[in-house]
């Protein structure tokens, strides 16, 4: 598997290191009850096709940056 | 009973080889209606099954697969039965895991060429040796067999290890438990979904299941690719595609799917009389009767359904088969293949009710489903007979997350795919 890189370009997967969902959004301090707080941390969409990800290039320029990647075939549709 | 294996059926078969061997289960059409409908067709959804016919007297089950008995995860791990575990939840399941193991053949009247190898955990530093002395006073204080090995036992148990002054990471010592060892997994599906069909379960191959029927908030049956089925209690046994089933009903779930590789080399002489693992990194290897060497390490380290490894994975695994054992680098990689596995924030499993009446769920069980698999069964067939979790499983419930009661055996934190 090859990721784009927003600052370097297209490198290998061996260079970055997976960073989870990057769709969630965390409550705001204070917000909510301990059920918020546990839906947040704990639960996960998981899906099976297009997910929004975060990566960081650990080997490289160290940047974190966010990809879309299909999980049913791990095809990159991009980087931003 | 007349296919029932024995020395005197093989005989028979022997001398008579026109005589075909009767089909281990039947291929029934299914019924529009099943007290219990399991869904997934693996080892845990078929031992599930054969304990629900077996323990409880439910015999009227459906075991819904999406492709062949045998396709899944149980035909895709390293076969490692053990129970050396040390959290309070997973101590007393894992070890009556064990102990069904002792006796499955039997129970089956199938081989499932269960092995008392042992399994040895080598430490890789003194600190190692003093986490070791506690997981095994407290194994034993449970009634588990646990010895803890220093340097020279281990020289003398396993000679074939880098002991030299060069050795990357020095070997310390180990922990032995000598009731651990492998099984062969094939057989375990087989015998289970075997046992089943012989007690009346009905197991039906090649029939997804696409959605949940639900009325005024109950489950209470499934639409799949060969129909509507009607169900009293539906028990889900996917993992892998946990989340996937489960989103069907409407729940989201602390799972996330990551695939974990297992690796075998070309077949040599018998030479490695254990499993063996390792502390410096995770790293896990027998040897099969076949004589080829099976081993793993960790996860890929990103959520993916794709069955297929990244080869970063397989450099490192085999870095650390080679730094371990030296001989191993002259040996060719003859199979590789990878299997889609639950990760869960803590590592540890689920099987337990759910929100949702009547739909019970069985799942996440990250590296450790196979060698849990009898008494993953035996208590998630308790779960869906009863409508109640079992003393061994009430730690693997879904709202542990909310109660404070995570069993993160490693200490490694809410990192699904560090676990």
């Amino acid at each position: 598997m090859k990721i784009p890189c927003p600052h370097c370009g297209l490198r290998d997967y061996a260079e970055f290191k997976y960073g989870g969902d990057a769709t969630k959004s965390r409550p705001a301090h204070g917000e909510g009850n301990l059920k918020t707080w546990h839906d947040y941390y704990f639960l996960f969409e998981n899906p099976k096709g297009p997910h929004r990800e975060y990566w960081q290039h650990v080997l490289g320029c160290r940047q974190w940056f966010k990809l879309t990647r299909n999980t049913a075939t791990n095809d990159v549709e991009g980087a931003a | 009973m007349s296919n029932r294996y024995s020395a005197f059926a093989l005989a028979r078969h022997a001398l008579q080889p026109d005589l075909p061997w009767p089909r281990a289960w039947a291929s029934p059409e299914p019924k529009p209606s099943y007290d219990v409908v399991i869904v997934g067709g693996g080892g845990h959804g078929l031992a599930t099954a054969h304990y629900l016919a077996k323990n409880h007297g439910i015999k009227n089950v459906a075991v819904l697969e999406r492709s062949y008995i045998g396709s899944g995860n149980v035909g895709r791990n390293t076969t490692i039965i053990r129970s050396n575990y040390m959290i309070g939840g997973n101590t007393a399941f894992f070890e009556h895991s064990l102990k069904l193991w002792e006796g499955l053949s039997h129970e089956l009247n199938f081989n499932c060429m269960v092995s008392h190898r042992g399994q040895i955990v080598l430490a890789a530093s003194p600190g190692q040796i003093d986490q070791f002395a506690r997981r095994g006073n407290i194994m034993r204080l449970n009634g588990i067999d646990a010895e803890l090995l220093d340097r020279s036992e281990v020289m003398k148990l396993l000679p074939y290890l880098d002991y030299s002054k060069d050795a990357r990471f020095p070997i310390w010592g180990g922990i032995l438990q000598k009731r651990a060892g492998t099984a062969r997994h094939d057989a375990v599906a087989w015998g289970y979904g075997r046992s089943a069909d012989q007690q009346g379960v009905h197991i039906i191959e090649n029939c997804e299941v696409t959605g949940f029927v639900m009325e005024n908030g109950k489950a209470v049956g499934v639409e799949t690719s060969r129909g509507r089925i009607t169900a009293g209690k539906i028990g889900i046994a996917v993992a892998g595609h946990t989340s996937h089933v489960a989103k069907m009903a409407g729940l989201k779930l602390p799972v996330e799917s990551h695939i974990l590789q297992a690796f075998v080399t070309e077949p040599i002489k018998p030479v490695v009389h254990h499993v063996v693992s390792w502390g410096a990194e995770l790293f896990y290897l027998s040897q099969s009767d076949k004589g080829g060497l099976v081993f793993g390490g960790h996860i890929d380290g990103f959520n993916t359904y794709t069955q297929r490894g990244q080869f970063p994975q397989v450099r490192t695994v085999a870095e650390c088969a080679v730094s371990l054992m030296p001989f191993v680098s002259r040996l060719r990689l003859l199979r590789h293949w990878g299997g889609i596995q639950d990760m869960t924030p803590d590592g540890s499993p689920f099987i337990c009710k759910t929100p949702v009446k009547n739909l019970y769920l069985n799942g996440g069980w990250c590296y450790q489903g196979f060698k849990a698999t009898p008494a993953s069964g035996w208590t998630f067939a308790h779960t869906i007979a009863h409508d109640d979790e079992h003393e061994l499983n009430r730690c693997f419930s879904l709202d542990r997350f909310e109660k404070g009661g995570e069993l993160d055996e490693h200490g490694l934190g809410n990192w699904t795919w560090k676990q």
